[in-house]
């Protein structure tokens, strides 16, 4: 070859580097954000507006996806539902991301008595599962968003400060910290703008994972009646609506939200994934 | 470490993580807002001396140290109180509902354990499209929720196809073997999907160990080398996740349980949950962390026999 190609990087990653099921799933999940963005303009009817006569009915050109056993609109509940069922997550992702890593870079950059009481404290919440926690909090301050997203933030931070304290621990040991010490930086200066940038892409990946988890958390609160309100247009109060739709032979308004769920969770599963394998990777 | 020092050490600290669990769940249930005397009168106005006499009978108006002593003393000798809901002892109403919830985990266990580790295998040896088909398969076993797989398997094979009932646990043995394999299904399916991509990825790695070239090129049989030598190294990391595999199966029976309306714990632990019946959710939130703390202090025994390059407790320091 003598002619030698200008290839812009960029293009050359998309081109060979991203499968695509990958491609797919990050296009999904932005249909989903964007759905749940603009619901109350994207939604066909009122999610709440109850129809008995039109209980049960089929997909027609005024409710495209069928309506459910109240004679809700099922397209306008999927897109409304999608709003708490991605806030939520996002919440309980939030949450034990920003304490996650708090408490971990505590543990991994200090050590000592610190790090052993916190590790004690991460396996006491490892005892817990994440429903359990969640619903142990919802019998003590009753049904709502709130109370369950902090209890799965605290289920979910010992994954993160686990794996956040790790990296820290192996961080601490190259060489450039040790440069940075010598120059007279302050312990929260590197940590913050030297650590954490270098850390913050494994834990992101992490943090991915755990939203779709999250989500199914949420969603089996909600299916159980623990979770949001009973009004608030949610998936997992929808499959748990459909349930009875599905003994009365009219599947359709249960199956739709449980396909909604599994695709978004499968989504997140996937990117997350993708990004954990492309930063080892890069690591190797 | 001896075996001895060892088993005694963890039992100590399972001891103490479980004193722990014990004070957070208990700690939690007193804070929180609303008399259960009131939930005992439901609604109702009591004189005095009734609301006088409930205070007493359940202990109410003594100090906070004085109650978690006193239950967890209770307890310590297997009686977890009564339940406000139904006025009689928790271990009764644990008692009768416990085959149910024994029988459709241990089934859930069975079919994960048997199909995880059977996909896994057949998806790092054959690989392919047999290994394709199986990760598109477990990556959506693991993204469905156990109360979606329910309520989707109910509408299949129940309501359209009939071939299983679609609520109830039965009477009897074959009767109750019937009625939850559904329920066991839709609890296993995650975990399935779980356990079969990690002993895949885990078979694929010890493949590429050079071990298994030498083997191969001593001209061991295919089947041998895969059984002894690969699978045998892939234990190890499989019998790590049981904790968390019993812990799962545990929790979601709550989901399962009360989508196919299966009269076990996991429906009790809801039922109480909506009416504030602490004596009960105490009970079994104490009793599924303890179960999750067993299973790891077996598998914490088990592990060293089962590779022997690990010895005892090293498993929690590199954790």
């Amino acid at each position: 070859m003598t002619t030698a190609l200008v290839r812009r990087p960029g293009l050359a990653r998309v081109r060979t580097n991203r499968p695509l099921l990958y491609l797919l799933c990050l296009g999904f999940l932005g249909v989903v954000v964007l759905l749940a963005l603009l619901a109350p303009w994207l939604s066909p009817h009122d999610p709440n507006a109850v129809d008995l006569g039109n209980a049960l009915a089929g997909p027609s050109a005024a409710h495209p996806l069928g309506a459910d056993g109240s004679g809700r609109d099922t397209a306008s509940r999927l897109i409304t539902g999608a709003r708490t069922s991605l806030l939520g997550p996002l919440g309980v992702v939030a949450f034990s991301t920003v304490a996650g890593v708090v408490v971990g870079v505590a543990a991994g950059w200090r050590g000592g008595w610190l790090d052993s009481v916190l590790s004690r404290t991460t396996e006491l919440v490892f005892a817990f599962p994440g429903l359990l926690l969640a619903i142990l909090i919802v019998s003590i301050y009753g049904e709502g968003l709130i109370a369950p997203v902090v209890a799965l933030g605290v289920a979910y931070l010992p994954y993160v400060s686990r794996l956040t304290r790790s990296l820290v621990l192996a961080e601490r040991e190259r060489p450039y910290v040790e440069a940075y010490q010598v120059q007279g930086h302050s312990a929260v200066q590197i940590c913050l703008r030297h650590v954490l940038p270098n850390i913050a892409p494994v834990v992101l990946a992490q943090s991915t994972i755990n939203f779709g988890y999250a989500l199914i958390d949420l969603a089996g609160l909600s299916f159980l009646g623990l979770g949001v309100p009973a009004l608030t247009p949610d998936w997992g109060r929808m499959v748990f609506d459909g349930e009875s739709a599905i003994q009365a032979g009219y599947p359709l308004s249960a199956i739709l939200p449980c396909v909604a769920i599994v695709l978004t969770v499968v989504a997140f599963n996937v990117v997350g994934e993708r990004w954990a394998d492309q930063v080892a990777r890069r690591d190797r | 470490m001896t075996f001895l020092r060892f088993t005694l050490r963890r039992l100590a600290e399972m001891a103490a993580t479980l004193l722990a669990a014990s004070f957070l769940i208990f700690g939690a249930m007193y804070l929180a807002p609303g008399n259960p005397a009131s939930f005992l009168l439901s609604g109702r106005s009591a004189s005095p001396e009734a609301l006088k006499a409930i205070n007493d009978q359940y202990h109410l108006n003594d100090p906070f140290w004085e109650q978690y002593l006193r239950w967890l003393g209770q307890v310590l000798h297997g009686d977890f109180g009564r339940s406000i809901e139904y006025r009689t002892p928790v271990n009764t109403l644990l008692a009768a509902r416990l085959p149910s919830t024994l029988l459709l985990v241990a089934m859930a266990l069975v079919l994960v354990v048997v199909l995880g580790l059977a996909l896994g295998w057949i998806g790092a040896v054959r690989g392919g499209a047999t290994d394709s088909t199986i990760l598109v398969g477990t990556t959506f076993a693991v993204g469905t929720p156990s109360f979606v797989a329910a309520v989707l398997l109910q509408g299949l094979f129940s309501v359209k196809l009939g071939w299983f009932p679609s609520s109830g646990s039965g009477a009897g043995l074959g009767s109750m073997l019937w009625h939850l394999t559904l329920p066991a299904l839709a609890l296993a399916l995650y975990l399935i999907g779980m356990l079969a991509r990690v002993t895949r990825s885990a078979m694929l790695e010890v493949m590429g160990h050079e071990h298994v070239t030498v083997t191969r090129s001593r001209g061991v049989p295919e089947r041998a080398v895969i059984r002894r030598h690969v699978f045998r190294n892939t234990l190890g990391t499989v019998l790590t996740m049981g904790g968390l595999i019993v812990s799962t199966l545990l929790i979601c029976t709550v989901l399962v349980e009360t989508a196919f309306s299966v009269n076990g714990i996991g429906q009790l632990l809801d039922l109480s949950t909506t009416t504030k019946d602490f004596p009960v959710v105490q009970a079994i939130s104490l009793i599924i962390v303890g179960i999750f703390m067993l299973v790891n202090f077996v598998v914490d025994l088990l592990l060293p026999l089962v590779d022997p390059r690990v010895s005892l407790g090293t498993r929690g320091a590199s954790a």
